[in-house]
């Protein structure tokens, strides 16, 4: 059988998703955005929920989230997405609410924001990318930066008695009773994607039933940030990021 | 069962990183010597062992590969 | 004939919210303002008009629940005292930003810093020219009673809705405690989810196949088209400047003096009126209503006519700025205040008047 007789129509299996707009996404070549944006594009088809779906975005490299997922967007200041989720989803409870933040946002200005969040129970969804490391303002130290690691602002590397330790946000609001759900992920494999793709949908499903706030880390790679290719920033991942952030859930209350 | 597969690269908009020829578990894919308008070297399929697994689709932040699969 | 009830001007603000038909409030508590959120919890308004009233952790955090809630199109409000307003000053930007409308109320009390808990007009610069960073106006409306401040919060959410814009009600640590009697309007349902649509198609209500979807964002990287849309706020700006000007005069057809006064003060300032007009003394009084925007051209033409001006605060001299700009040197132009969360008697505005103007 020829290729051409192959590439017809009705023998598609895997397409960019609906939701996913046709703006070339500004993101460097081989960042994990894209891909969780297409897992959440995919998620929100699947559950056709489109109508019912208010993203909120953050500042950082995903301050334009909003150009790239067909659906309504809030973008927050610095660190305040899940203020404006909080609000959103009372407002509108028979919404679908979530925000998408990086460590920087997330981790850092916004620790206040996401800890009550989770204390208050809302019913919203966080992603959270997790890079150890600032994008958007040019690979600055996060909060979540390993120890060692170099960054513009760590150009020795991150020593804890100069920069302190790395936070590890996940297990922090898992000890929260307003949370419902909490996992850790990755999109660096194909069976990675498969299964933080999972992870998400059911952060959608668990907002649908008020039992709290759930919560996807997604450990990622800043190639650009971390000065290494797409290809050798995944390997360097799983080597490094995911001893100090495992994969697996955290937390899962209807379990 | 037995399965057959091929990809279609959205060359113009791929940005060359390389993550869908690391995952590829046939090794049908590999970056182009040629460049795109935007100076990348695109992805392209090689061959004919691709069996449809959308590996690489999954893993492309750009949303760049459409996989076609045929039960042979 | 209307119900009339006695209370503070803090509960005056919860009681009209829930009777205007606001969809939200968050806030923080910070004297002398925290009788609004505790107002609204003890009237319970989610069980009647399905009002949402939520304690945040901060009023950063407040202030961007009400960004959210705006974000929705809904009515949502928030009310702090200076402290917390410097805090809520980058939402109020951001807001500002994407154009969204909001009722904020600053319960004025006296600084810098922690300053005291006493009331205070010292927010008059940070509120009437700025509240956050970035080029523009909040619309500033500064009531003057426990009756202003039930009033000014439908007042508000209108001109909020009408221009898109963040509305701040500029009130002060006497009006929020005072008790005073309080006229009950009808009670106004709050908006249903077609009200929104069709009022505010902007906003995030769900994207719905028959229209793109909606951002609510103040980002822009390219600096064309931040220009374009600075300039689109500015011409939204000399509209309410060209509509939206109110004020209430005393006594100022035959004056030959004239005080400036916003708030509580303009209250004291009009028994000092009164005093010096036994003495045979024509004095007026121009209260501005809008602190922004500015009655410039009618404290224009009455200078024309005076001796003197005053600006009488209860600050180091912030309005008084606006008064010279107004003012252009047709006459002097004085000031007097008191800080700290100290308030001037009738009898001292007379006697600074006297000083100012060289009168036994």
């Amino acid at each position: 059988m020829d290729i051409a007789e192959i590439k017809r129509p009705e023998n598609i299996v895997y397409r960019k998703p609906a939701l996913i707009t046709d703006n070339v996404m500004h993101y460097c070549p081989g960042c994990s955005h894209g891909t969780v944006h297409k897992l959440i594009a995919e998620v929100i088809d699947e559950m056709g929920i489109q109508e019912s779906t208010i993203g909120i975005s953050p500042v950082g490299c995903s301050v334009f989230a909003y150009n790239y997922i067909d659906i309504d967007w809030e973008e927050a200041a610095h660190g305040r997405a899940p203020a404006l989720a909080s609000a959103t989803k009372r407002l509108c409870p028979d919404k679908h609410v979530f925000t998408y933040q990086g460590d920087g946002d997330l981790a850092s200005i916004g620790t206040a924001e996401i800890i009550h969040a989770c204390s208050r129970g809302e019913n919203i969804v966080v992603i959270f990318i997790n890079n150890g490391i600032y994008g958007m303002t040019g690979g600055q130290m996060a909060p979540t930066t390993l120890i060692g690691m170099k960054t513009s602002t760590t150009p020795y590397g991150r020593d804890p008695r100069l920069n302190g330790f790395p936070m590890v946000i996940a297990d922090m609001i898992s000890h929260l009773d307003g949370t419902a759900y909490i996992t850790r992920q990755s999109v660096h494999t194909a069976a990675a994607v498969r299964k933080a793709k999972s992870a998400i949908r059911k952060a959608f499903e668990y907002s649908e039933k008020n039992i709290g706030l759930s919560f996807v880390e997604i450990v990622s790679t800043c190639n650009s940030g971390w000065k290494m290719s797409p290809v050798a920033a995944n390997s360097w991942m799983v080597e490094n990021m995911f001893k100090k952030y495992p994969i697996g859930d955290i937390k899962d209350v209807l379990k | 069962m037995a399965f057959k597969g091929a990809i279609e690269i959205d060359a113009p908009h791929c940005k060359g990183c390389g993550v869908c020829v690391a995952n590829c578990p046939t090794g049908s894919i590999r970056l182009s010597r040629m460049v795109n308008s935007k100076g990348y070297n695109y992805a392209e399929m090689i061959g004919d062992a691709c069996i449809g697994c959308s590996a690489c689709a999954l893993v492309c932040p750009d949303s760049v590969i459409t996989v076609y699969r045929v039960k042979i | 004939m209307a119900e009339k009830i006695l209370m503070k001007g803090n509960e005056a603000i919860a009681i009209s919210a829930i009777r205007n038909g606001v969809d939200g409030y968050f806030g923080y508590p910070i004297t002398p303002q925290s009788e609004v959120m505790e107002t609204l919890m003890k009237e319970k308004p989610w069980e009647t008009s399905g009002m949402v009233v939520l304690q945040a952790e901060s009023e950063t955090s407040a202030v961007n629940m009400i960004y959210g809630g705006a974000c929705c199109g809904k009515k949502v409000m928030t009310s702090s005292s200076s402290p917390g307003v410097s805090l809520m000053c980058e939402g109020i930007s951001y807001m500002a930003g994407a154009e969204l409308p909001c009722v904020i109320v600053d319960v004025m009390r006296g600084g810098p810093g922690l300053g005291t808990i006493q009331p205070s007009q010292s927010d008059y610069d940070m509120i009437v020219k700025g509240g956050g960073h970035g080029d523009f106006h909040n619309i500033v409306i500064a009531p003057a009673s426990a009756q202003d401040m039930y009033d000014f919060v439908d007042w508000g959410f209108d001109l909020a809705f009408r221009y898109r814009n963040p509305v701040i009600i500029l009130a002060d640590g006497i009006i929020g405690q005072m008790m005073e009697k309080v006229e009950m309007h009808p009670v106004k349902p709050r908006r249903t989810a077609e009200d929104i649509l069709r009022d505010a198609p902007w906003a995030t209500t769900g994207k719905t196949a028959g229209r793109p979807r909606n951002i609510i964002t103040s980002l822009s990287l390219d600096s064309d088209i931040q220009e374009v849309f600075n300039q689109k706020l500015s011409r939204k700006y000399a509209e309410i400047e060209a509509k939206e000007v109110k004020y209430i005069e005393y006594l100022t057809e035959d004056a030959e003096y004239l005080f400036v006064a916003f708030g509580c003060a303009s209250r004291i300032c009009e028994a000092a009126v009164d005093e010096l007009r036994q003495d045979g003394i024509k004095a007026g009084l121009l209260r501005p209503v809008t602190l922004y925007p500015y009655p410039f051209t009618r404290v224009s033409e009455l200078s024309a006519r005076m001796k003197s001006v005053m600006s009488i605060e209860l600050n180091l001299g912030q309005m008084v700025t606006d008064v010279r700009l107004a003012v252009e040197g047709r006459c002097p132009v004085g000031f007097y205040g008191r800080q700290g969360g100290n308030i001037f008697t009738p009898e001292e505005i007379v006697d600074a008047f006297k000083k100012f103007n060289n009168l036994k």
